[in-house]
C-alpha cells in the first residue's frame, strides 16, 4: 500500500479527515477528484494553510496537511507553535522529502533540524518511518491520535517487512552486546547493510528502529546502552537536537551514561546531488557507517542505491 | 439573510460602550493595559456582539453560533469588558486583571469563555477564521465568521496571504474588520508603512469593501446589514476609528498606546470619560511592551 492509497482509504472512511496541500501535490495526485471540497490546496502559504488547518480542527476536522518539510517546519514554525501546539489541535502535518531525501534540492530544501525543532513544541508528537511500509503500519495510529504530529514522509521502498506500530514504543530489530544501532528513517535502509558487515567481522550487534522520536521509547534506549559496548546514533539530521540528543537527555534523566558514538550531520549543510551520491559524500553508506564504528576498512561491497524520481 | 438596517438603538449600545470604556480605564493600572489600542475598538466589538453576531452565553460551544476571532490581540480589555457588560463574563473577574490566579491578561485565551482562540502573534487569526469559514462551507453552514485585524496588524504578509486564499475560495462568509486607528504601536502608519489607499488593496485582492466611521452605530449597522456584502467574495470593513476614543487626553496619541496610571489618574480619567475636563496625565508614557 502507498501513502496515497493509505490517505484516501482513510478519508472516505471519516468525513472529518481534510487532506490540505500548500501546493505539493506529490503525494496526493489524485485526491482533489475523490475528496472535491474535502480536499484544499492553498496555494504556496505554508503559514496560512497551517492556520486554516487550526480553524478546520476548531470545527472538528482532522487535517493531514502537506507540504516540503523543511516549509512546513520552518516557515510555518510559529504557526505550528503557536496555532497547534497552544491549543494541542489534533492536525496532522506529512513533511515530504525530509532530511537526506531532499537529494539534489540545495540547503534551502534540507529539513535536517526538523525533528529538533518539531519536538520542542510542547503537545506536538513526531515520528520518522523507516520506509514506506514502516509509514503505512504508522499512520493510522498517528492520525487517529489527539495531538498534533509531524512525520517525516519516507516513501522508499526497501525489503523490510516490519513489525506492528505501537505508538510511543521502537522496533527492536536485533539486540547485541558489542554495539547497536539505533537510528530513524531512510538510513535504516543502511544500517542494515552495515549491521551485516558488522556481524561478519564477528561483532554481536543489535539494531533499533526508532520510529517513534516523541513520545520516545526511554526503556529501548536504556535497554540498549546498558546491553552494549558502545551505542550508535544514526540520522540524518544535524547533530543538534535530533537522536543523539534525545539519548542524552534520556540517559541525564535516568542518571546513567553510555559510550555513544553520533553519526549525523555535524553542525553543516549537506552536498547536493542525487541520493546515493549524497549518502557516499556524507559517509553514510552502510559500509561507511560500518567501517566508521569499526576503525578501519574492510573489503565488504556496498549493495546499490536506488536513485528517488523527482516528485515535489 | 438580511438584517434590518431600518432601525437601531443608538442610546442602549452608547450606555454600554461608555461601560466597557470604563473597564478598560480601570484595567489601565497596577501593571496596566493597552488603554489606547482597546479604545478604539470598543465601539465595533460592543455593536457586533449586541447587534450582529449570534453569540451569547446560551450558545458558547453550540456549532451553529458565529465566530469572533480577535486578530489584534492587544484590544482584548475591550472584549473583557463587553463580554462582562453581556453576561458572558463575571464583572468581578474584571478585578482580576493581571492576577496569578485568573486568565485576564493582556492578549486573548481560551479560558475566558466566547474567546474562540488565543492571540497575540500577529497575522495568524485571519486564516484560522479561514479555517472556520471552509469548514462551514463543506458542511453547509450558514455561521458568520468575523476577524478583527489591526491596521498595524497589516503589515503581517500572512494577512495578505489570507486574502488571496479566501478570494480563491470565494469565502463570502468571512468578514474582516479593520480597526483603522491610523497607528501601530508607535508610530503612525503613514509615516512608518503607509497602508492607504487601504480599500483599494483589498478590492484589487478581490474583496467586497465597505469603508465606515467605525463608533457610529448607524454606520455599523447599515454596513453589517449588507452582509453578505457580494456574493463569492470576502467581506472588509475598514472601520476608522480612533485610537484612545473616549478619553481626549489621551486620544491619537503615539505614547499612549499601553497606559499604566496612577490610582488618582484613574479617578479623574473616569470622570473625563463622562465628559469633565481632560486628566492631567503625570504618569510615564512611552511605556511599550
Amino acid at each position: 500500500m502507498t501513502y496515497e492509497e493509505l490517505l484516501t482509504e482513510t478519508a472516505l472512511a471519516n468525513e472529518q479527515v481534510i487532506v490540505m496541500t500548500a501546493e505539493n501535490r506529490a503525494l496526493v495526485r489524485n485526491l482533489p477528484g475523490i475528496l472535491g471540497k474535502r480536499f484544499i490546496d492553498t496555494g504556496i502559504t505554508e503559514q496560512t494553510m497551517i492556520g486554516a488547518s487550526a480553524g478546520l480542527a476548531l470545527r472538528g476536522r482532522i487535517p493531514v496537511v502537506h507540504a516540503l518539510a523543511a516549509f512546513l517546519t520552518m516557515r510555518a514554525f510559529e504557526f505550528v507553535r503557536t496555532d497547534l501546539g497552544i491549543p494541542n489541535l489534533p492536525v496532522k502535518l506529512s513533511g515530504f522529502i525530509p532530511g537526506l531525501l531532499s537529494d539534489g534540492n540545495g540547503p534551502t530544501h534540507q529539513a535536517i533540524e526538523d525533528i529538533a525543532i518539531m519536538r520542542g513544541i510542547p503537545n506536538v508528537t513526531v515520528f520518522a518511518p523507516a520506509d514506506e511500509d514502516d509509514l503505512v503500519k504508522m499512520l493510522p495510529q498517528i492520525w487517529s491520535s489527539a495531538h498534533p504530529a509531524y512525520t517525516r514522509v519516507n516513501t522508499r521502498k526497501t525489503w523490510y517487512n516490519h513489525a506492528p506500530f505501537v505508538l510511543g514504543k521502537a522496533e527492536v530489530i536485533a539486540e547485541g552486546s558489542d554495539i547497536t544501532i539505533l537510528t530513524y528513517g531512510l538510513l535504516f535502509e543502511q544500517a542494515l547493510i552495515a549491521v551485516d558487515i558488522l556481524r561478519s567481522e564477528g561483532l554481536s550487534v543489535g539494531l533499533i528502529n526508532m520510529r517513534s522520536l516523541k513520545p520516545v521509547d526511554e526503556q529501548a534506549i536504556l535497554n540498549a546502552c546498558a546491553q552494549s559496548g558502545l551505542v550508535v546514533t544514526l540520522e540524518d539530521h544535524f547533530v543538534t537536537g535530533g537522536l543523539y540528543s534525545i539519548i542524552a537527555e534520556v540517559l541525564l534523566k535516568h542518571q546513567t551514561t553510555a559510550r555513544v558514538l553520533p553519526i549525523a550531520l555535524n553542525n553543516k549543510w549537506f552536498k547536493p546531488a542525487l541520493l546515493p551520491d549524497v549518502l557516499q559524500h556524507e559517509g553514510f553508506t552502510g559500509k561507511q557507517i560500518a567501517e566508521q564504528i569499526l576503525g578501519y576498512k574492510t573489503a565488504h561491497q556496498q549493495p546499490e542505491i536506488l536513485t528517488p524520481e523527482f516528485s515535489e | 439573510m438580511k438584517h434590518n438596517a431600518e432601525t437601531i438603538d443608538e442610546q442602549e449600545l452608547k450606555d454600554i460602550a461608555l461601560n466597557v470604556r470604563g473597564h478598560i480605564v480601570r484595567m489601565s493600572t497596577d501593571g496596566g493595559c493597552f488603554t489606547g489600542a482597546s479604545l478604539s475598538a470598543v465601539d465595533l466589538i460592543v455593536y457586533l456582539y449586541s447587534r450582529f453576531l449570534n453569540i451569547n452565553k446560551d450558545n458558547l460551544n453550540h456549532p451553529d453560533r458565529d465566530y469572533l476571532f480577535l486578530s489584534k490581540g492587544h484590544d482584548v480589555p475591550a472584549l473583557y469588558g463587553t463580554f462582562a457588560e453581556l453576561g458572558l463574563l463575571d464583572k468581578e473577574r474584571l478585578n482580576n486583571h493581571l492576577s496569578i490566579n485568573d486568565h485576564i491578561y493582556w492578549h486573548p485565551n481560551t479560558h475566558i469563555p466566547g474567546i474562540e482562540f488565543h492571540s497575540g502573534s500577529l497575522g495568524h487569526l485571519p486564516s484560522v477564521a479561514i479555517g472556520v469559514a471552509l469548514d462551514l462551507k463543506i458542511s453547509g453552514g450558514t455561521n458568520k465568521v468575523v476577524c478583527i485585524l489591526g491596521d498595524g496588524e497589516l503589515n503581517e504578509g500572512t494577512c495578505w496571504e489570507a486574502v488571496l486564499v479566501a478570494n480563491a475560495y470565494k469565502l463570502d462568509n468571512l468578514i474582516f474588520v479593520v480597526d483603522r486607528n491610523q497607528f501601530q504601536a508607535n508610530v503612525h502608519t503613514e509615516d512608518l508603512i503607509p497602508l492607504e489607499p487601504l480599500a483599494d488593496k483589498f478590492r484589487a485582492f478581490g474583496a467586497a469593501v465597505k469603508r465606515i466611521d467605525g463608533h457610529n452605530f448607524t454606520h455599523l449597522h447599515h454596513a453589517f446589514s449588507a452582509y453578505p456584502f457580494e456574493e463569492g467574495k470576502l467581506n472588509v470593513v475598514i472601520a476608522d476609528t480612533v485610537r484612545g476614543k473616549g478619553l481626549p487626553s489621551i486620544e491619537e496619541r503615539a505614547d499612549r498606546w499601553f497606559c499604566n496610571f496612577t490610582a488618582t489618574e484613574i479617578d479623574q480619567l473616569l470622570l473625563e470619560l463622562h465628559g469633565h475636563q481632560n486628566t492631567q496625565l503625570t504618569s510615564e508614557t512611552l511605556v511599550v511592551r
